[in-house]
């Protein structure tokens, strides 16, 4: 029973990090995650300035969506 | 073949010769082992296959050949799913062995250019679910319903065939070679390839067919909005929605974006719900019971603040919203059709499929039904987005295969759903819902009339269940309720009914496809006005640098407001029309997209011809063929058709005759002022008609210059130029399709092993 219950909810969470990825939700993780590969002298951004920085530079870099 | 100068088998390999770290695995699975693998029938494979074949063509069977009285829906399912399972194993297989011959020792953008915001690596079945979330929207869910005026196999047909031989191919050869230019658009490949005449003429081409295109999915949205107050109020309320939740992920929470995500869902069913109760009120009918004028005026106002707001506030929070829901409906429609499957009563081929005089959309079977149908089977708007963002995004080269092919695979399916969802609905309603005012009457009794006048065969409406249905799905009326998505929104809530909830759920189904087809059209209204407007800067820049300041407002003011105005013209041009609007703008708007993707297929054939690949060269000159016919054939009937229900000129020649006669009331125009607007509808849409087809023969033409230019170079063994970004050699390594093969999964093991410190390159500057 409590297994079943248990790979339900693995399920559950694979399906929303799956869902999460395909909207984005998990770009600032992954800039962090490229930002401590480079090896960048510079602490990188807070979460507020990337999310901040994200949607300003899709203002200045339009992306179509289809019709 | 002798006498094409080929790269042979082998020497092919050496423009992928790069040399990979010694200290790591591979990058790639080796080449010889993976050909052993892919060429190595055993029986449980050989069985799959066979059975795959055998269940694919049973059902063409039962959909093309048997016909009987009815055809269960499921048939369309295992047709569709069956062919394309073959079409990815088989032909595009062919393609990435004989066109592309990806390299996975070679890095690709996301790992070269790796900055964790533009170019990131991302999983490969993340990647293929973001990638289809961008290209399918409500192109795919509009054409097809119209088309089933012809009855459902002529559709069927182009929707299947039509994307293993063109759509899919065209999106993943645009993506593959985005890719090989670091993520480069297709304007900027049309340049290079073309040179300055080419270049300029498809710049100036996916101009004015975005222009196009925005304008006639804002039609769409207009027309199912017309006179529903409960449609509008809770399509209005998508904007304080968005509002909010912009707002809430740039001070409240940033980041949580599926947080806010399904904050923005509830928020969307409770608008649906109140939009019911709201309609219900006397004063709820009042204030949303809007004409179409109305809207269509509400939509370019809002079209022009959407596109100079920031991202952030209105765009970016519609977007996941819009996504979100698109996900989610695909599936439930999916699992509605596969659950109840409905029994669809249409002929394979109705009494309109001869002849050229349809109520839904004029014209013959061919070339129409090739236009009418454009996202689905081959949508030239997917180039746009297969090259620039996804590119820059995928991790190994050998991955394009199944998030370009079969990424649009997965569209065309969305686009047999529609189409199975429109036909599940009476054949009368169907004809009722979709032909004008001008044909029907506007009233229950003269519509049910005027269809069963038709002739058509099974059909006898009556003007009670226009009212039942109407009155089932919470509106006034559906007579005459053009443009697709109110026909496609009946048809889903008729599935969705015997699915979930019954006839007292109907006008909830009815009101959430409205709510989401307007959804994704408001957002690829907004997003294609802002990057129409950047290509207009980007041009008048070229002239007037300070234009080239994307910074600078009154340049971005100036420019959204000549692209809203343009776009606004011919939106309101559609609505005012005397002739129906749809039914003449539509041919347009399929026109417009598959030129497009007659240029993108050009463009991929001069850069397929410079890398040698002449032997299989049709690949690619298959599909750009059919596009060029069809859409050439299209306009020169369009322009030159005597029949003035086709031609825009024959029809201009019509109505100005009549007004010099000194007539006051002609075909479907009452009133002098309306057959002064046929006469100026139609010099508008024909000289778009002339404009569109003339720069596309002109992209076409340079194309076929540099391919024989290629040819020649090749065989005087000339060395051509590739305009492809240095080949690096890569160090990461991830399986190509959805399931890991032996070898990948042998090699995947490898990679775990190897500490994490050596996995990527530290590059120690920035």
């Amino acid at each position: 029973m409590s297994t079943g219950v248990a790979a339900l909810s693995n399920g559950f969470k694979g399906f929303a990090r799956y869902m999460g990825g395909v909207m984005g939700a998990d770009a600032y993780t992954k800039y962090l995650e490229h930002h401590r590969e480079a090896g960048h002298k510079e602490p990188p951004l807070s979460e507020r300035e990337f999310w901040r920085d994200r949607t300003d530079r899709q203002d200045a870099n339009p992306q179509g969506r289809c019709c | 073949m002798a006498g094409t100068p080929d790269d042979r088998n082998g020497s092919f390999r050496r423009e992928g010769a790069v040399a990979t770290d010694q200290a790591l695995p591979p990058a790639a699975v080796d080449e010889n082992a993976r050909e052993a693998e892919e060429r190595k029938w055993t029986p449980g494979k050989i069985a799959l296959w066979a059975a795959i074949a055998l269940l694919g063509g049973v059902a063409w069977f039962m959909l093309a050949i048997i016909r009987g009285e009815t055809v269960n829906a499921i048939w369309f399912v295992f047709a569709s799913v069956c062919t394309y399972l073959i079409g990815y194993r088989f032909y595009s297989k062919v393609i990435e062995r004989y066109i592309t011959r990806p390299d996975d020792r070679r890095a690709t953008p996301a790992e070269y250019k790796a900055d964790g915001k533009d170019y990131v690596r991302t999983d490969r079945n993340v990647l293929f679910g973001h990638h289809f979330a961008a290209i399918a929207g409500a192109g795919p869910l509009v054409g097809p319903v119209l088309a089933a005026q012809m009855g459902y196999l002529p559709g069927t047909i182009w929707i299947i065939i039509g994307v293993v031989l063109a759509g899919a191919v065209q999106d993943y050869l645009v993506m593959f070679f985005s890719m090989r230019r670091g993520g480069r658009s297709l304007g900027q490949m049309a340049r290079e390839e073309l040179g300055v005449i080419g270049g300029t003429a498809a710049l100036i081409a996916t101009l004015l067919i975005m222009v196009i295109i925005v304008a006639i999915l804002a039609l769409v949205v207009v027309n199912a909005l017309g006179e529903s107050p409960w449609g509008v109020f809770s399509v209005s309320l998508t904007i304080p929605i968005a509002l909010f939740m912009g707002i809430y992920l740039r001070y409240l929470r940033p980041g949580k974006v599926m947080e806010v995500s399904l904050i923005g869902f509830v928020l969307l069913m409770a608008a649906i719900i109140g939009g019911g109760i709201v309609a219900e009120t006397p004063w709820g009918a009042d204030i949303f019971s809007l004409d179409k004028v109305t809207i269509a005026w509400g939509l370019i106002v809002y079209g022009f603040i959407a596109a100079i707001l920031p991202v952030w506030l209105l765009l970016a929070p519609r977007d996941y919203l819009s996504t979100f829901m698109k996900i989610g409906v695909i599936v439930m429609l999916a699992l509605a059709i596969i659950v109840v499957r409905p029994e669809i009563t249409v002929p394979a081929f109705s009494e309109f499929a001869s002849r050229d005089n349809g109520p839904v959309f004029p014209g013959s079977l061919f070339p129409f039904l090739f236009v009418t149908i454009a996202c689905g089977a081959l949508s030239g708007f997917h180039a746009l987005i297969s090259s620039g963002t996804t590119p820059k995004l995928v991790e190994k080269e050998r991955q394009t295969r199944f998030i370009g092919y079969g990424g649009m695979l997965m569209e065309s399916f969305v686009a047999i759903m529609a189409l199975v969802a429109a036909i599940s609905i009476d054949r009368g309603l169907y004809f009722a819902m979709n032909s004008p005012t001008a044909l029907t009457g506007g009233t229950v009794e003269t519509a049910a009339t005027w269809v069963n006048s038709l002739g058509l065969s099974g059909v006898n409406l009556t003007p009670e269940f226009l009212s039942q249905t109407a009155a089932n799905v919470g509106e006034e009326s559906i007579v005459s309720r053009t443009g697709g998505a109110p026909t496609l929104a009946v048809g889903l809530a008729h599935i969705m009914q015997q699915f979930i909830g019954g006839t007292a759920m109907m006008a909830f189904w009815y009101h959430f496809a409205i709510m989401f087809e307007a959804l994704f059209i408001l957002t690829a209204v907004d997003a294609g006005t802002r990057v129409a407007r950047f290509m207009l800067q980007d041009s008048i820049g070229n002239f007037v640098p300070k234009f080239k300041e994307a910074s600078w407002r009154p340049g971005a003011w100036l420019c959204t407001a000549i692209m809203v105005g343009a776009w606004g013209a011919v939106l309101l041009m559609g609505v005012t029309d005397p002739l129906g609007g749809i039914n003449t703008l539509f041919p347009l708007f399929g026109i417009a997209n598959q030129l497009l993707a007659a240029i993108a297929l050009s463009v991929c054939l001069a850069i397929a011809a410079k890398r040698g690949s002449f032997k299989y060269l049709w690949i690619v000159a298959l599909p750009l063929a059919f596009a060029a016919v069809v859409t050439i054939t299209a306009s020169y009937q369009k322009i030159f058709s005597p029949t003035p229900a086709v031609g825009y000129f024959a029809n201009n020649a019509a109505f100005s005759k009549a007004l010099a006669e000194g007539k006051t009331e002609f075909g479907s125009a009452k009133t002098v002022v309306a057959m002064e607007a046929v006469v100026r509808n139609t010099a508008i849409q024909g000289w778009l008609s002339v404009i569109f087809v003339v720069l596309s023969i002109i992209v076409i033409a340079t194309a076929l210059l540099a391919t024989v230019r290629a040819f020649r170079n090749r065989a005087a063994g000339v060395p051509t130029k590739d305009n492809e970004d240095p080949a690096l050699p890569s160090r990461v390594f991830a399986p190509a399709g959805l399931i890991p093969t032996r070898a990948e999964r042998e090699l995947l093991a490898e990679w775990e092993k190897v500490p994490a410190n050596l996995r990527f390159e530290r590059a120690g500057h920035h």
